[in-house]
């Protein structure tokens, strides 16, 4: 289902989560003390965390015994962490007693905040490029997100963008379908809301759903930035350093959210769960998500497809992340895991297809023309946004499940809700992200540089 | 204390001071004790004592979560704290869920015991059930109650209530306004249990000859209540109020479970803020100031109601 962010339903499930990983944390403080590398009969071990839950893991699942069963000379061992901050929180304590696992899952766009060359160790593209990956076959704005002072710390396996679902019986009731049922092109705001209004009349319910309030509520934060890089705009300098946020561009972002709810076309309030189950209750025209929900609606058997968020205001991007594979860092590193690591990396690259049918776009352009991959319905549908993507700029704050997410997602909420005026909400907005700021960075500019 | 060999044996023959010495040694021995308090002690030093020490030494320093970097700051992180609107805000959190959950805390529990303690039925079903939940995790009682009242519309609560015709709409936990009153609600149910039994145990302890007599001079039921009944469990009060203010302060399990702080940071308790700035912003030496400035008021509220209620018990 969704790996992407807190989910309520997990929430729920706190307790048997925290037993769980309470579990894991014991299991991982013992395997964590012993010296890395060799297992039993002389075999390379190689320790994998990742945070994949849902349909996500049963995927990353089947990939890895895949890759336990060809390579003999491996032991390797996965282990599932719970996704956001547990997870990297675990991964960064690890990394700082130099007790990492060997190879580990990050989001491409917490690198900066991750201590790449302290916490993290740079990947060896030579040793990459013998096992047939180069930099060549990634898009090379997200391959470039993956390095730092030229050293490579992450390799991206897929991007995960906002998309927008639509389901097909009711936007062909609606008019809103072209030829071969897909969904007319939308091209500015108004001819969205005008797609919505169509909808609405044709089922008497709001138009489009989206998470808009709930536990770490992070969609309108997702719903901002994507409308907003359209623009053309930036949060933040390149560097991660100064605020660019622009008010005027800003302001016509939050106008126009408000609006959604105030006219009655978006669902007001709904958490996270509440927003898939409206959607899935077939009566809803649109869903406006990230695409790892792919599974939970197909397996619904809902009747729908899913297309890139249509470029409201001016350009096509839309908001995302990357989840990308990084060499959490070790004392002493031996040659044979690290050898092991980067197989794994490759091995995982090469069979992405695999990984994309959970929704995500595989960042490996091979995979991309893959032609197992473009049978993947609706998953190959919206592939082109690859060129596309908006990721956070490089701060020690941002990224997936981060402060930047979760503190604005909260401002943004309220937009959407209703409890905050535009202008309100960028104001308060502009306060957290200097706050953010004005805070130095506490996982990287602590002492002793390794790099 | 008057059981133990060494009172005893000295008592009979005070006189023999040179068979005493031997005594006098093993008096020592024992008296101290630290030999028997010695386990409880050294648990408590190693995980009470040590990190309240060593959480002031971390607040004064820039630290981060993995205890590596970081540099002493002095009271920079206090001042940073006391300027941050994120402290201000939760800890008003705090103080208002503490007010909004005391009230009803006290005055159900007493309401409770008193039914329960008039009810000559079936005693122990209702001493059963009015308890029971106080035994439950916290965890377990914010997922039953998010099962109650959660999903808003289709939930337990909303289908009772449509049962009597009423469709109210509430998002219990995704509207602001309502957010805090159901953890409360959810708060109430949990604990009132406690403050139950502690005013039973009152109730059956004030002597029966006290309202007897009352009855004799014609007094009501309502006036038994007034002026037997309320007087007699005052000191009961007291320890209920300290104990429920203090507990209500450190709301945490609950709203982090069912509201995760939101709607928009509306229910956000300070623990939780403690919590986020320490485990996912990664600064634990903040964190540990915001916590010690909780902690401040938290000993001056202890403080205050110990003053309170000895003068009570004075005039009592």
């Amino acid at each position: 289902m969704n790996d992407e962010r807190y989910e309520p339903r997990l929430t729920r499930r706190k307790l048997i989560a925290a037993t769980g990983a309470a579990a894991s944390a014991v299991a991982l403080g013992a395997a964590g003390c012993a010296a890395p590398s060799f297992g039993a009969e002389g075999r390379t071990r190689l320790r994998y965390w990742h945070l994949f839950g849902g349909g996500d893991g049963a995927n990353m699942t089947a990939l890895v015994d895949a890759f336990a069963k060809e390579h003999t000379g491996i032991e390797l061992e996965a282990t599932q962490l719970q996704w956001g901050t547990p997870y990297y929180t675990k991964l960064g304590m690890a990394g700082a007693g130099g007790r990492a696992p060997e190879v580990a899952v990050l989001h491409l766009a917490r690198l900066a905040g991750f201590g790449p060359g302290r916490l993290l160790d740079p990947f060896d593209l030579d040793r990459l490029s013998e096992l047939g990956v180069g930099a060549d076959q990634f898009p090379e704005e997200i391959f470039k997100r993956g390095a730092v002072d030229g050293k490579q710390y992450a390799i991206p396996l897929d991007t995960h963008p906002m998309v927008l679902y639509y389901n097909t019986d009711v936007c062909e009731k609606a008019g809103l379908l072209g030829d071969g049922g897909k969904l007319q092109p939308i091209s500015s705001a108004r001819e969205f809301t005008d797609a919505l209004r169509a909808a609405k009349k044709v089922t008497g319910v709001p138009a489009v759903t989206a998470e808009t309030t709930g536990p770490d509520c992070i969609t309108p934060w997702r719903l901002f930035a994507t409308f907003y890089s359209q623009m053309g705009g930036t949060v933040l300098s390149a560097d991660g350093r100064r605020l660019t946020l622009d008010d005027a561009k800003a302001m016509e972002v939050l106008d126009f959210m408000a609006g959604l709810t105030t006219d009655g076309l978006m669902v007001r309030r709904v958490d996270y769960p509440g927003s898939i189950g409206v959607f899935n209750a077939g009566k809803t025209a649109f869903h406006l998500n990230g695409e790892w929900e792919v599974s939970t609606f197909t397996a619904a058997k809902l009747p729908f497809s899913m297309t890139r968020v249509p470029a409201l205001f001016g350009r096509p991007t839309a908001q995302a992340d990357c989840h990308s594979f990084v060499l959490p860092h070790q004392e002493g590193r031996s040659e044979a895991a690290t050898e092991a690591a980067h197989a794994f990396v490759a091995w995982m690259l090469q069979h992405s297809v695999d990984w994309a049918k959970g929704g995500h776009v595989p960042a490996y352009l091979p995979t991309l023309e893959d032609p197992a991959y473009l049978e993947l319905e609706p998953q190959s549908e919206y592939r082109s946004v690859i060129d596309d993507v908006a990721l956070d700029q490089p701060a020690w704050f941002a990224g997936s499940a981060s402060q930047m997410w979760i503190q604005l997602g909260a401002v943004f909420s309220g937009v959407l809700t209703g409890s905050r005026t535009p202008s309100n909400a960028l104001r308060e907005a502009k306060k957290r992200l200097r706050k953010l700021l004005d805070t130095p960075d506490p996982l990287g500019s602590a002492g002793g540089g390794a790099a | 204390m008057t059981t133990t060999p060494t009172s005893t044996v000295p008592a009979p023959v005070p006189a023999k001071q040179p068979a005493a010495r031997p005594v006098t040694v093993r008096r020592k021995w024992t008296e101290h004790g630290l030999v028997f308090i010695a386990p409880f002690f050294l648990t408590y030093a190693l995980f009470l004592l040590w990190p309240l020490v060593s959480g002031i030494g971390m607040s004064l320093r820039s630290d981060n979560i993995t205890g590596e970097g970081g540099e002493f700051v002095g009271f920079d992180n206090y001042a940073e704290a006391l300027q941050d609107p994120n402290v201000w805000s939760s800890l008003w959190n705090t103080i208002w869920f503490t007010i909004l959950s005391t009230v009803p805390l006290v005055l159900t529990g007493l309401v409770m015991a008193l039914l329960s303690h008039h009810l000559r039925f079936v005693q122990w079903l209702w001493r059963l059930s009015w308890f029971a939940p106080f035994l439950l995790p916290s965890g377990v009682i914010g997922l039953l109650f998010l099962w109650v009242i959660y999903p808003s519309d289709f939930g337990f609560a909303d289908q009772l209530l449509a049962w009597f015709g009423l469709h109210p709409g509430i998002g219990w936990l995704t509207d602001e306004r309502y957010a805090m009153l159901s953890i409360v609600l959810a708060t109430v149910w949990w604990t009132v249990g406690f403050n139950f039994l502690l005013y039973l145990a009152a109730l059956q302890s004030i002597p029966q000859h006290l309202y007897e007599a009352a009855e004799l001079d014609g007094a009501g039921a309502w006036h038994r209540l007034r002026h037997i009944t309320i007087p007699m469990l005052r000191r009961t009060t007291g320890v209920v109020l300290v104990l429920q203010i203090l507990a209500s302060l450190k709301i945490f399990d609950q709203v982090y479970i069912m509201t995760g702080g939101g709607p928009d940071d509306s229910t956000r308790p300070i623990l939780q803020y403690v919590y986020q700035s320490g485990f996912t912003g990664y600064r634990i030496g903040y964190a540990s100031a915001v916590s010690y400035l909780f902690f401040a008021l938290i000993v001056i509220v202890s403080l205050v109601q110990l003053r309170l209620s000895q003068r009570k018990g004075e005039s009592a």
